[in-house]
């Protein structure tokens, strides 16, 4: 089952919606695992499934989505076997999400030092006032705030200092793995560095494992160690970051890449052709194949399987 | 060679707090010009309060500049009698950030389209309308047939950001402000959508100020670039040798947290600064800058005259000329 080099442990997730038309599947059949300390990137369009991914892995998918199938486990833990109320209890401690819109996640009528307070209170850590004062004090110094933030509520604060407030909530019970969900996208490229900055320091001070959702492959390739790509809610390839950046396999990962502008030549901007496609209308075969260059008769009708192509490396391509 | 329009020592700044004590300016007053003889595309760079949308907004003549003024064909906008706003309304498009508010959900996207053809009779009969609109949704890559008498949540964002491109198109205007157009569409589609603004430009002659937080979009999209920084022009100039080797150290900043899609791992940490008391006159950047002098506390630099194309705001470069009458318009102009 789990080995000691494994945090995190997604096997054959399957995240489904009911629709009047019939079943739409966000999440098909997607598994991968963490490492301790390492960083694992999601990145696709939007749409793909990534954020999704995130919810299921939480088990915070809500009706009418639902998960199908599938397991998480969480070093021994089979989520889907836990009680609504251990799981409760696992989120935050266990496994910590930093939200996308840090400006819409924290309570905007609660002080930060309440907000972390109640945190830490619903998982059993009821402080005294002074242990919870110091307590408060070192987590957000561990983020770069000062401590007189602690006294503020939300509206007085930067975007990147919310941002960094909410990883202050995310560590303060050390959870082993750290959500984050598209954490910059809100911010300004020199906030945006400092912010990261900021994740990858006390994600490395906490030993524990992170997985960056994104859609910035210029972000994935400064921050994380290995990239899985997202495609109608099929992780289409996973490889250490350097190889997907030196040698993508999977095609639509490379137009991701190109899709991206430089700052080192003006030779114009490459989109992908095309439209993702609808979840509910997926097309026959490979769910890429009308949007990708490189298209064979294979591709129309026989969907690619996931296949291990080196160590550590995945693709669900025919031609790779 | 009148302008079409120009920023004549204009600035902007609001009041507020109790009794509007609290003053805050949003931008600084400058001076630049848009010039109809030689349309270009000008990149507005600069992070969330450097005042890119107050510039986008003076321009449209949606805010009067509290300093100086705003000339459209060398009369103050807010001045302009009722066949001057007509031609100002037409000749000056804008295309909004967010691809959703700009429709009315209760109404087919056609309204946006039809409605200014209507409004500025563009079309001697409907069925020329009609042509002109379909004509114009083909030039930014839409079929009319599935996007016509469509509703907008049927639509992708995508797609409604280049119906809002068509809509600028069909009023041939000469100047197109897009502020942020681009910022909350998917990467892969941010290419075909200033892909068509750029088509705009070169096939029609239309200006554009393309808004941005994002530097590496307007290297590939614009001519010429112009970075703000709290308020007022830090570094102005041809893009190219902006970007390749900034001298202003807030643009250096800039590029510099741009993450690469590289393999080698450059995404260094901006370096943290003494503390250092910077006064009320001094450079806004002083307080963060690897380059900071003892004057730079106390004074605010004007812009220098680097080179024929290019103007700095920054002490490092006083050996250059100051920009005469801080005209930034001097250093944008296309060859």
């Amino acid at each position: 089952m789990t080995t000691n080099d494994t945090v995190l442990r997604v096997e054959g997730l399957r995240v489904a919606y009911d629709h009047p038309r019939g079943v739409v599947r966000a999440v098909d059949d997607v598994s991968f695992s963490l490492r301790p300390r390492e960083r694992f990137g999601l990145a696709g369009e939007s749409g793909s499934g990534k954020s999704t991914m995130a919810l299921a892995i939480l088990r915070m998918i809500k009706p009418p989505g639902r998960i199908e199938g599938g397991e998480v486990w969480l070093e021994d833990v089979a989520l889907s076997r836990l009680t609504p109320e251990a799981m409760r209890q696992l989120r935050l401690a266990g496994i910590a999400m930093v939200p996308q819109g840090s400006m819409n996640s924290l309570n905007p009528v609660v002080r930060l030092r309440d907000q972390i307070g109640d945190a830490l209170a619903d998982h059993g850590e009821r402080l005294p006032r002074r242990a919870l004062t110091d307590r408060v004090r070192l987590l957000l110094s561990q983020v770069g705030l000062p401590a007189e933030v602690a006294d503020k509520y939300p509206h007085e604060l930067s975007g990147g200092m919310k941002q960094r407030a909410c990883i202050a909530i995310a560590i303060c019970l050390r959870p082993k793995v750290i959500i984050a969900d598209e954490p910059t996208s809100a911010l300004d490229v020199v906030v945006q560095r400092q912010v990261m900055e900021t994740l990858g320091r006390v994600q490395a001070e906490l030993g524990a494992a992170i997985i960056l959702v994104g859609h910035d492959m210029g972000l994935m390739a400064q921050f994380v160690d290995r990239l899985g790509i997202m495609y109608a809610g099929r992780l289409v390839e996973v490889a250490p970051i350097a190889d997907i950046i030196a040698a993508p396999r999977h095609p639509y990962t490379r137009l991701l890449i190109e899709s991206l502008p430089s700052l080192e030549h003006r030779e114009g901007l490459r989109g992908i052709a095309g439209l993702a496609p609808l979840l509910r209308e997926l097309p026959p075969g490979c769910a890429f194949h009308p949007r990708c260059p490189l298209v064979g008769a294979r591709c129309r009708v026989d969907k690619p399987a996931v296949r291990a192509v080196a160590p550590e490396a995945t693709v669900a391509c025919h031609l790779a | 060679m009148t302008a079409l329009i120009e920023l004549r020592a204009a600035g902007k700044s609001f009041t507020g707090g109790t009794l509007g004590r609290e003053r805050k300016v949003a931008l600084e007053p400058f001076s630049f010009a848009i010039d109809p003889a030689r349309p270009g595309i000008t990149a507005v760079v600069g992070e969330s309060g450097s005042g890119k949308t107050t510039l986008a907004r003076l321009l449209l003549g949606l805010i009067r500049p509290n300093v100086g003024e705003v000339l459209f064909k060398g009369r103050a906008v807010h001045r302009l009698n009722a066949a001057g706003r007509r031609d100002f309304r037409r000749s000056v498009q804008a295309i909004f950030q967010d691809p959703y508010e700009v429709y009315n959900p209760f109404y087919r996207v056609d309204h946006v389209l039809t409605t200014p053809v209507r409004k500025f009779a563009l079309a001697g009969s409907a069925a020329e309308g009609r042509a002109r609109i379909e004509a114009a949704l083909e030039a930014v890559g839409l079929q009319p047939s599935e996007i016509l008498g469509r509703y907008p949540h049927q639509l992708s964002g995508g797609q409604r950001q280049r119906i809002m491109v068509a809509r600028a198109l069909l009023l041939r205007p000469k100047l197109i402000v897009a502020d942020e157009p681009v910022s909350m569409v998917d990467a892969s589609l941010r290419a075909t959508i200033l892909g068509s603004l750029r088509k705009l430009h070169e096939e029609h002659g239309i200006s554009i100020l393309y808004i941005t937080h994002d530097l590496a979009t307007a290297y590939q999209v614009a001519d010429r670039i112009l970075v703000l920084y709290r308020a007022a022009v830090a570094e102005a100039g041809d893009v190219e040798p902006v970007v390749k080797t900034p001298q202003h150290p807030y643009t250096q900043l800039l590029i510099g947290s741009i993450p690469k899609v590289s393999t080698v791992r450059d995404w260094a940490v901006e370096q943290k600064q003494a503390d250092r008391t910077v006064t009320a006159a001094g450079c806004t950047f002083a307080d963060r800058c690897p380059s900071a002098m003892a004057r730079c506390l106390t004074a605010t630099p004007p812009l220098y005259q680097t080179a024929p194309n290019r103007a700095v705001a920054c002490f490092l470069y006083e050996t250059a000329p100051t920009l005469a009458q801080g005209d930034v318009g001097r250093v944008l102009v296309s060859v």
